[in-house]
Formats: C-alpha cells, structure tokens, sequence
C-alpha cells in the first residue's frame, strides 16, 4: 500500500489528490475468462464446442512466464482439421495464435513457444471441416524467477 | 535482415508426413512494456506466416504479442511431388522474409 | 590467531565449492533441457549462425576475417573454450575467450570494436564455442588469480551483503522463491536465458547477481571479472561444455 500517509498522519489536501490521480491510472490490462468467451463465440457462431478431440500440452508448473513450450494436437486424420485457435484468459491479451491448416498440410499438430504472464487457464479450440468445433484447456501456475534482471 | 533456422527434410516419402522446423530471430516486443524512462515501447511482432508448396498453401498462422520472443514453430506437411517449400513472414514494420527449401519426395 | 578467527567462523557455516558437480542443465526443467538438446528449437542457434557467418566475414582494412588466420573453425576452434579463461603470455593476466575475440578484432583485424553483448559479439563467441560442446571444462588452475577469484566469490558484497558462495555453494539445490539455486557454473556461456529472451555473456550474468545483490559489478574488462571467471571455470572443472546452453 504506497501512497497511504503514516498512520495517524492529517489526510492533506495533497494526499486527497494524489488518491484521486490514482482512481484514475488505468491498472495493468489484463483479459478475462469472458473476454475470452466472447471471442470464442465470435469464433463459432451459433454453434457449440465440445470438449475432447483437441489435445493442449503445456507444463502445469511453468518456470518461466517468457517462453512456455506449447503442443496442440488433434486427434483427427489429415485433412479433417480446419484451423487452431489459442486464447489466455489471464494475458493483457487474449489471442496467443490463430492457425489454418491448408491442403498440403500434414498431421493436425503445432509446437510453438508462448508467453504467459500470471497463472492462468489456457484454451485451445479446433475447428473441424465437418463444422463441429472441439476444445481442451489447461490450468497452469506461472512461477517468477527470484533473481531476475 | 532477420536470421531465419528453417529445418525440413531434404528427402521425404510421397504422401507421408513431415515436420516443417523454424526459428526466427525477432524480439517480438508486446506494444506492454516501458522504458526505463516510462514511455511505452512500441509493439513489433510478426503477425502472419504462410507457408506454401509451390503455390499451395501448407499452413498459415496470425501471431499475436503472446508468442515468444524469437519465434519457434513446428508444423506438419505432405507432399506428392519434389518442389519448394516457402515460409513467408510479415512483421510490424511490413518487413516481408520469405525462407524456401527445396524438398525431394521419392 | 586473530586473523584466523574469522576464517575458521567461516569455515564452520561454508560448504566450500560443490564435490558433486552439477551442471545448470541438470537443475532446468524438463522443457528447458528439451530446449537446448534440439539445435533445431535452440534459439542459441540463431547467434550460433550470426557467428558462423561473422567468422568469414573480412574487417577492418586489412581485409582479414577469423578465417584468414584460423581457417575453419570446426578444426581451429576444437577445444578452445573448454581451456579458457587462461594466463596470457603478454600480460600475464587472466583472459577470457570473450575478451581474446574482441583483441582478434581490434588488434590483428585492426577492425571496429565489436560492441559487448551484440549479436556480433555474442554470436562469435556462441560459434567458437560450440567447437567445444561436449568436452571437458579444463582450465590451467597453476596461478595465483585462481585464489584471488575465489577470495572474491566468497567476499559478501552489496547491500544483502552476501557472496557468490553463500548462494551457488552453501545453498545450491536448494529454492529461492519458487526457483532451484544451481551451483552457479560458467558452462553453457553464451547462453540463451528465457527471462532475458536473448543470448547473453558470462558478464552479463554475473552483473545480474551483483545487482541482485544490490553490489555496484565490477566494470566488464576489470581484472575482477577476470579472475571471477577463472575461479568458476576452474571450480567446474570435469563439466562439459554446453554452449549454446538454454536456461530459466
């Protein structure tokens, strides 16, 4: 709690407006489970997403928040997967990767490296060329290294 | 000049697939962070990436700052035919870098 | 007997340098060794490739690149970090291979200073060394600086007042915070750190832990961060080199 006069301290005008100035500073933007779900449902339509089929591999304990090693995979044959869509509800921005899958594409299946910045739920959702769409997620505690730069 | 590791296959089976490797060389700065005299740096990122197979499309993807610093990326491709395979990228600056391989398919 | 006191104090509370060696890699988690392991995903590669394409590159107007002297560096270079820091003839001091570079370029290139911890620089000394990957640290311990550097390792410095030993050996393996403390060797350098998101030197490094601290480091080129280098290497004697190493 900085800003805050010492206890018993006269509430000066000053303070006051300070405080004031604060109410007013926009606090560190970060998205959320609903802004999130609000994108999926721009995502979908009116259609509905089934969990399964889609499988999100992400370390539950992460190390470092700058670069998590990610896999997303769908358990489908080749051809079948249209496009992978990853979102992070905790992250200042939600929309971590949207990938399309083209005609000469192989096995459904990504690696890539993503930044989490806080301990979060991480959704991944495969949209199929049936129309169907299918998602996991996965939980995750981001820990922060003690000696940093 | 960005630096670009791409790895493919110089020989791969026709219609089997194969792992298309890259790593690009770029800070992928978020638009999130300050100075150290508090002014907001810039976003620089790469946003879009196609590869393509001759002229089909493989595999595209649109990146956003929560992709780590120099991007790593692994997808999956087959082909039925020798030809070349291209990445090509595009960056905040517009700064467009197109890596190609040639690939054998026996 | 007074100034052995202290000594003994110290004696009673240090491990003294670890036995059991154990490398960085060994204390990184599953995804940060997967990491390292693939050239293909090492993002230390991408300096690596820097450095392999600076090697032949002429400078200077002389026109010389590393290559005109040592040829190919797969064959020159073999070797070469596992034996750094050592005492150089001329100055009978402790030179590290990042320094040895930078003379290569200004003294027999007679080219521009390579700016510390650019891709340049930082990219030769990833090229170089990785011609060692694999093999035994083994630095000439037969010199006074050896003992200097490890004096300085075990001196508390800054306003935490503590020393490199007090963490990297009495209290290595276990947590600060959520994070392993490892032993603190200078194998991997330079080496791609993910809380920097980029390749940095061994100086880099150890001014991190001196500003963590809260110890004003030691400047880059000072005899200091020389025989603080040295001591490590010598310490770790028997590990392997991992350059380019990947690390939390």
């Amino acid at each position: 709690m900085t800003g805050l006069p010492p206890r018993g301290a006269c509430v000066g005008r000053r303070f006051l407006l300070i405080a004031a100035a604060g109410t007013l500073l926009p606090a560190i933007a970060a998205a959320s489970p609903v802004q999130v779900a609000v994108l999926i449902r721009r995502l979908i339509g009116d259609a509905t997403v089934s969990e399964g089929r889609v499988k999100l591999d992400l370390p539950v304990l992460v190390e470092n928040g700058n670069t998590v090693a990610m896999t997303v995979s769908v358990d489908a044959p080749i051809g079948a997967v249209h496009s992978l869509h990853i979102f992070a509800e905790a992250n200042p921005l939600p929309e971590v990767l949207h990938a399309t899958f083209g005609p000469r594409a192989g096995v459904p299946r990504i690696q890539t490296r993503i930044r989490l910045a806080t301990s979060q739920t991480v959704v991944a959702i495969a949209r199929m060329r049936d129309g169907t769409f299918w998602q996991d997620s996965v939980e995750l505690l981001v820990t922060l290294a003690a000696c940093i730069d | 000049m960005v630096r670009v590791l791409l790895n493919v296959p110089k020989q791969v089976r026709k219609g089997e697939p194969f792992d298309v490797k890259l790593l690009i060389s770029h800070p992928m700065e978020s638009g999130q962070r300050r100075d150290a005299m508090g002014l907001a740096i810039p976003r620089d990122i790469v946003r879009r990436l196609v590869c393509t197979f001759d002229t089909e499309e493989v595999f595209g993807m649109d990146l956003f700052p929560a992709i780590a610093a120099n991007p790593f990326l692994v997808f999956s491709a087959q082909i039925e035919r020798s030809g070349t395979l291209s990445i090509m990228f595009t960056d905040d600056h517009g700064v467009v870098q197109t890596e190609t391989a040639a690939v054998e398919a026996v | 007997m007074k100034r052995l006191l202290p000594l003994l104090l110290l004696c009673s509370i240090a491990a003294g340098p670890p036995v059991d060696l154990r490398s960085g890699y060994d204390d990184a988690s599953a995804e940060t060794r997967a990491m390292q392991d693939d050239d293909g995903g090492n993002p230390g590669f991408l300096w690596v490739r820097e450095g392999e394409a600076q090697w032949s590159q002429p400078a200077g107007p002389l026109g010389k690149s590393c290559a005109s002297c040592h040829g190919d560096a797969t064959v020159s270079m073999r070797g070469v970090a596992a034996r750094y820091p050592l005492i150089d003839k001329a100055t009978n001091r402790p030179m590290t291979l990042d320094r040895r570079i930078g003379e290569c370029r200004t003294d027999r290139q007679q080219a521009e200073a390579l700016p510390p911890e650019s891709d340049a620089a930082l990219g030769l000394a990833a090229y170089v060394g990785l011609q060692s990957r694999g093999m035994p640290l083994n630095v000439d311990a037969d010199n006074p600086f050896v003992a200097a550097g490890r004096r300085l390792f075990e001196t508390r410095m800054g306003q935490l007042n503590l020393s490199c030993a007090q963490c990297h050996d009495d209290r290595a393996g276990m947590k600060l915070a959520g994070a392993v403390i490892p032993q603190g060797h200078p194998n991997g350098y330079p080496e791609y750190r993910l809380e920097w998101q980029a390749m940095g030197s061994l100086n880099r490094r150890l001014r991190n832990c001196m500003v963590g601290v809260r110890a004003e480091p030691f400047p880059p080129d000072s005899p200091e961060m020389a025989a603080l280098a040295l001591y490590l290497a010598v310490r770790a004697k028997g590990l392997k080199v991992e350059t380019p190493a990947v690390r939390p």
